[in-house]
């Protein structure tokens, strides 16, 4: 009964309308599993615990382990929390012939840290990314859920200056 | 001078367009699905046949025949999902549409549920779309308002819904088996085939999987004069106009909308306006980075699916990416490498080893470890990848290992000669 109130909890009134409309578009609810992770992501900033996972697990009437299948299958998902703003680098083909790679070691020095890593304060966290499908647009980055394209190091420097702030 | 021939982007090139439905309706959207609904469904197929068009994802089938294997009379629903994972390196096409003119690519999405009797589509969109995502969700939910969507649309006896399906970061989902896996909620993996889609595809049931661009055409091709002049813009086989992504070392790097009997150079060099700092052109991988790498004395081809067939190397998504004459090939080659190695989903050996040795051996070269035997066995480890797994990853990533140690062979030898 303890487990099943925390469990509740975890979504507040309006996500668990959101999760209830999703469910309502499929045959089956295992259809919606990856759009309700999605969601579960986004209203635990950024990434999954195992609670959450139980929580949409019950959801979508599907075994934990099913889940945790899904969840290390897909990039988007993260089971460690990123930073607040997460710099997503493309260093794909045509972002590499015009400068992804440089752009990603530029934004790595800049924030003294790795791509996969979170700067000590929490305020970013880099991924290196495969094609973003921006592609004639290059180099191009998400901040989060934004795009931004044609990135030169002094554009991103710019940028995490303002973010800094 | 070649020019864009519009018809995907007709009213994406107008300054004063507003992507609104009002905006749509105002430049003759919708008349195209009120003239299909008073059309058989099976008229509307023959009439997609007719106009040969040939999907536009990547491997060129005939859309009409597709649909027209779509089981007929069974006790499960029929399914339509549209592919907008576009994850092919070089490909940014799919996203244009979506963004600018989402209602277009939604008619021609609507027509095609139409002609397979399907009631409720979904759009399988890759997870990083996010402006994709919000732009597709406000177009649909102004067709529900208005209507369009739902029961009876335009007094019909038809209903239809649209849901757009957020994937969550795979490349291997685009590939229509993997795609559907993926929208039923697990891992995405390529299922073994048969049976095909058109039999049982999502949770089952009979489904069609077409490109987000193959269904933009439909409310031309559908539309009065649309099959004639659809076909009147490329050689035979080829018809129609396609988007071609282009990118690289290009002085005007964009995406246009081209007849399908223009030649690679006159898009490098008109259309791209040519070689940014007036250097010379080395190559392009013509149709994503699946495709075989071409040399810069092999641009004088008409830019299609026979064309490119015919030279051993293929049209694909029709992403072009051009590379000049500073560029360093086995570099190049590591990264292309390195993306099938990542996104190899494991289940056949010669995909998930092969990506990762024939990675390794390039890393070789690039550590001045290459020799005429490496160059031989990357040869080899790629041949072992062709057509020896259960999709067509294997080919992708097997296909530009083998075309750059063919086509640029010196450029390896470089890495040890030195020595
Ligand atoms: C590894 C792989 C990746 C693919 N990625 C895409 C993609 O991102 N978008 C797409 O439309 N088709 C993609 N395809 C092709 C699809 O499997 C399928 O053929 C296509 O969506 C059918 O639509 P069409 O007939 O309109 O081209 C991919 C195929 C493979 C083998
Ligand atoms: S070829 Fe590669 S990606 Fe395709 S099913 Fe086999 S292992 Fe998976
Ligand atoms: S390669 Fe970077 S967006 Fe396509």
């Amino acid at each position: 009964m303890n487990i099943l109130k925390t469990r509740i909890k975890l979504f507040s009134k309006e996500i668990q309308n959101q999760v209830n409309e999703l469910l309502s578009r499929y045959p089956i609810k295992q259809n919606a599993l990856i759009p309700i992770l999605l969601l579960a992501q986004k209203e635990n900033d950024g990434w999954l615990t195992e609670e959450w996972m139980k929580h949409v697990a019950d959801c979508c009437e599907v075994p934990l382990t099913q889940v945790e299948g899904v969840v290390t299958f897909y990039t988007m998902f993260r089971l460690k929390p990123p930073g607040k703003y997460h710099l997503q680098v493309c260093t794909c083909v045509p972002c590499c012939l015009l400068g992804g790679t440089e752009l990603l070691e530029y934004t790595e020095k800049k924030l003294k840290t790795h791509a996969g890593y979170t700067t000590a304060d929490g305020l970013f966290s880099i991924e290196e990314m495969e094609c973003l499908g921006a592609c004639s647009y290059a180099p191009a980055i998400i901040v989060n859920e934004d795009y931004h394209e044609q990135v030169t190091p002094e554009k991103m420097e710019k940028l995490i200056n303002n973010l800094s702030k | 001078m070649v020019e864009e021939t519009l018809v995907l982007f007709k009213n994406i090139r107008k300054p004063e367009y507003s992507k609104t439905l009002e905006g749509y309706k105002k430049a003759g959207g919708f008349q195209t699905l009120k003239k299909v609904f008073g059309m058989k469904p099976e008229k509307v197929i023959q009439t997609v046949k007719d106009s040969g068009i040939r999907g536009r994802g990547g491997a060129g089938f005939p859309t009409g025949l597709k649909w027209s294997f779509m089981q007929k009379g069974s006790s499960k629903p029929s399914y339509l999902i549209a592919n907008a994972d576009e994850s092919e390196p070089g490909t940014c096409k799919d996203r244009e549409l979506m963004l600018k003119d989402p209602h277009l690519f939604l008619e021609g999405m609507m027509i095609g549920c139409y002609a397979v009797g399907c009631h409720h589509g979904y759009i399988y969109i890759r997870g990083e779309y996010f402006p994709a995502i919000k732009s597709l969700n406000t177009a649909i939910e102004e067709l529900y308002a208005d209507g369009l969507l739902g029961q009876d649309p335009m007094g019909s006896d038809f209903h239809l819904d649209l849901t757009v399906h957020s994937g969550a970061g795979a490349y291997i989902c685009g590939e229509e088996s993997a795609l559907l896996d993926s929208l039923e909620g697990k891992r995405g993996q390529p299922r073994v085939k048969p049976p095909f889609p058109a039999i049982s595809g999502f949770n089952g049931c009979p489904t069609s999987v077409n490109n987000v661009e193959t269904l933009a055409y439909m409310p031309f091709i559908l539309g009065d004069g649309g099959v004639d002049a659809f076909k009147s813009f490329g050689p035979e086989n080829n018809s129609g106009t396609h988007l071609v992504s282009l990118s690289g070392h290009i002085n005007n790097p964009g995406v246009y909308e081209l007849r399908m009997d223009v030649s690679m150079r006159d898009i490098i060099y008109e259309i791209g306006g040519g070689i940014r700092n007036g250097k010379k052109l080395k190559g392009v991988i013509p149709g994503g980075s699946s495709s075989s790498v071409m040399t810069a004395d092999e641009v004088d081809v008409l830019y299609n699916f026979d064309e490119l067939a015919n030279i051993d190397t293929m049209l694909g998504s029709s992403a072009m990416m051009v590379f000049d004459e500073d560029t360093d090939v086995v570099k190049l080659l590591l990264r292309i490498t390195k993306f099938y190695a990542h996104e190899s989903c494991g289940q056949c050996t010669p995909c998930r080893e092969g990506t990762h040795w024939s990675r390794n051996i390039i890393r070789d070269f690039l550590k001045g470890n290459g020799s005429d035997e490496k160059l031989k066995r990357l040869d080899r480890v790629g041949g072992n990848m062709l057509g020896t797994t259960l999709c067509a990853l294997g080919d992708a990533a097997a296909l530009p290992i083998q075309s750059f140690v063919k086509k640029f062979p010196n450029d390896f030898r470089k890495y040890y000669a030195k020595k």
